[in-house]
């Protein structure tokens, strides 16, 4: 199973000193952050991407570049990659150029972002937003598995003998995860591909995420990818660590009551209860996040917020540590004690899926198609029997 | 056979002018399903116990509570609806909007709705036609056409039972006769039924990636 740390790149001032960092300073972090992942033994860093203040997180692939250059096995993800404004195009170009570089340590997360005028802002129009999710990404699968792409769509100029370079490392385009909180046709989009499901997780009631999740398996296994409980899931979650859950609690509560997202709204301990966030000893963080699997079944990926609300390096980089050395070990023991042995550990890699072959699904624009294909023919037999 | 009408009361002191004109309409609506040979179960939503929820829903993002996923269901699920709000600064409480901005949008798609006030003068009376209507229009519910406004002064003359029972009636007509989607003989046209939902639950159906990739394939 993988651990890591995903980041959504706000400038926060923080509420215990007033100052706020300069964009300098929160992209230096993001970097510490994703050293520091790698130095404690986690397994992959992800960075959001925004397009407006108060983010830094507007070029992933350059942010991405960079880090790659400085470690040795992180995995780099994304959390998301705005599949909705970005070219189709550029994404093809920009991940495989990351793989070379990274020596195919990349995998990325799609996602339509959150903020309605980056849609106008980039020409698109947010009424189209699943629309754009749809066809941008096919155009993606496309780019990485044809070597010449003739395509005409509804949302970008056509292609005529297009072919996009560097094509991805090995012959084999990254593995690909799509994010969704609310949208139902995304969790269908994940499913038909065979590709991975995130949720978010931390911004939503568990019975929500469990529901989400349970359509994505089934849909998996409707598909022809593997039973439903193969099927590749990611979750999200938030946590603060300090040797008591008194003190987790003390430092953690200005940051949380200021937060962005959920400030001024529900206390800490309501927010606790309502979400994943588990604020408390690193025992406590232990016993929750195990708790995801008994509702979404055993699962693949979990990544840990750290890096928000204002939180100063110090506070950051030594949750990033607590992780690393108390938390993630605990967790990669239990996690694999209940698995099945049917049921994969870890996502797709890019060594795993070279040591697949080029004939494997992944291969393929659309895996599912046969299968759906076959469904069909037999509903028509039954249909004139 | 039972039917289930919902009344929301944005009501927040007790007792509450506008509780008490609830009770009423809720008394005659089902005096009036009765009467037309059906029974009537009514289920009060009181807003102010939820107040505290509906704000922490909207600063959230909408992250439900159980109580507020529970409410949300009832709704969706009612045969009609009640609404009575106290005026404020000329319009419904923003407690009361609250609660319906709370709710998926397709919560109370062709479900009859009764619309009621109250206030300390009769010249908010227009209250009802000039936001509540909208408000509900909106939602494509169908408000009977008798809404129902009491001032504090109508609390002590006569005219404001008339005007609840004509209210009740008119609900109790469209309540009872809400399965008539075909004509006799002929089948419902049932592509055209209003869907409803809550919002609360992640629907199971989806529609297949087929025909979301229909017409976005590159190549068709």
């Amino acid at each position: 199973m993988q651990f890591g740390i995903f980041s959504v790149g706000d400038v926060t001032t923080d509420p215990t000193t007033g100052r706020t960092a300069s964009e300098a300073e929160r992209i230096d972090l993001m970097t510490k952050v994703a050293l520091k992942a790698e130095e404690v033994g986690l397994d992959v860093f992800a960075t959001g991407e925004h397009h407006n203040p108060p983010f830094v997180v507007s070029s992933p692939t350059t942010h991405l570049g960079y880090i790659a250059a400085k470690t040795e096995k992180l995995l780099l993800s994304t959390s998301t990659t705005l599949i909705t404004t970005n070219d189709p195009v550029k994404i093809a170009e920009d991940y495989a150029f990351l793989q070379h570089l990274s020596g195919g340590r990349v995998d990325l997360m799609m996602g339509r972002g959150n903020t309605g005028p980056v849609y106008p802002w980039f020409g698109k129009d947010i009424r189209d937003g699943i629309k754009l999710a749809v066809e941008n990404y096919h155009l993606l699968r496309k780019l990485w598995r044809e070597p010449v792409v003739n395509w005409q769509g509804q949302f970008r100029t056509p292609l005529q003998g297009y072919t996009s370079t560097p094509a991805p490392l090995d012959g084999t385009p990254p593995f690909v995860w799509h994010g969704s909180i609310r949208s139902t046709e995304i969790a269908e989009q994940a499913a038909y591909y065979g590709d991975g499901f995130f949720h978010n997780h931390i911004f939503w009631n568990k019975e929500h995420t469990e529901q989400m999740v349970r359509l994505y398996r089934r849909r998996f296994e409707f598909y022809g990818h593997g039973a439903a409980d193969q099927a590749v899931v990611g979750l999200g979650g938030q946590v603060f660590m300090a040797s008591s859950e008194a003190e987790a609690k003390r430092v953690y509560r200005p940051y949380f009551d200021n937060a962005p997202v959920y400030g001024h709204g529900p206390s800490l301990e309501d927010y606790t209860k309502m979400t994943p966030l588990t604020v408390g000893t690193p025992e406590q963080v232990i016993e929750r996040t195990l708790g995801f699997a008994d509702y979404v079944g055993d699962y693949q990926r979990q990544l840990f917020l750290a890096d928000h609300a204002g939180l100063p390096e110090s506070l950051v980089l030594e949750q990033v540590e607590m992780l690393g050395t108390e938390v993630v070990p605990v967790l990669r023991a239990e996690f694999e004690r209940r698995r099945p042995a049917h049921v994969p550990s870890d996502p797709p890699t890019h060594a795993s899926l070279v040591a697949a072959g080029a004939d494997a699904p992944h291969h393929l624009v659309e895996p599912a198609r046969a299968h759906v294909e076959k469904l069909q023919a037999e509903q028509a037999a039954e249909a004139t029997a | 056979m039972s039917r289930r009408v919902v009344v929301v009361t944005a009501g927040l002191t007790v007792p509450s002018s506008t509780r008490l004109l609830a009770d009423q309409l809720a008394e005659a609506a089902s005096a009036q399903v009765t009467a037309r040979g059906e029974a009537l179960q009514v289920q009060f939503v009181e807003l102010r116990e939820v107040a505290g929820e509906l704000a922490q829903f909207m600063v959230t993002g909408g992250i439900p509570t159980p109580r507020l996923t529970e409410l949300r269901e009832q709704v969706a699920a009612a045969d009609g609806l009640i609404a009575v709000t106290p005026v404020f600064n000329s319009s419904y409480s923003g407690l009361f909007k609250m609660f319906f901005d709370a709710l998926d949008k397709d919560s109370l798609t062709g479900t009859p709705v009764l619309v009621a006030a109250t206030a300390g003068t009769a010249r908010h009376s227009l209250v009802l036609d000039h936001a509540m209507r909208p408000l509900f229009a909106y939602l494509r519910a169908v408000v009977v056409p008798t809404g129902v406004f009491a001032a504090t002064e109508d609390f002590g003359s006569h005219g404001l039972s008339e005007r609840i029972a004509r209210a009740a009636s008119e609900l109790a007509a469209l309540v009872v006769g809400r399965d008539g989607y075909g004509v006799g003989g002929f089948g419902p046209d049932l592509a055209a039924r209003p869907r409803r939902t809550s919002g609360a639950q992640v629907e199971a159906e989806v529609t297949p990636f087929g025909d979301l990739l229909r017409g976005h394939s590159g190549s068709d």
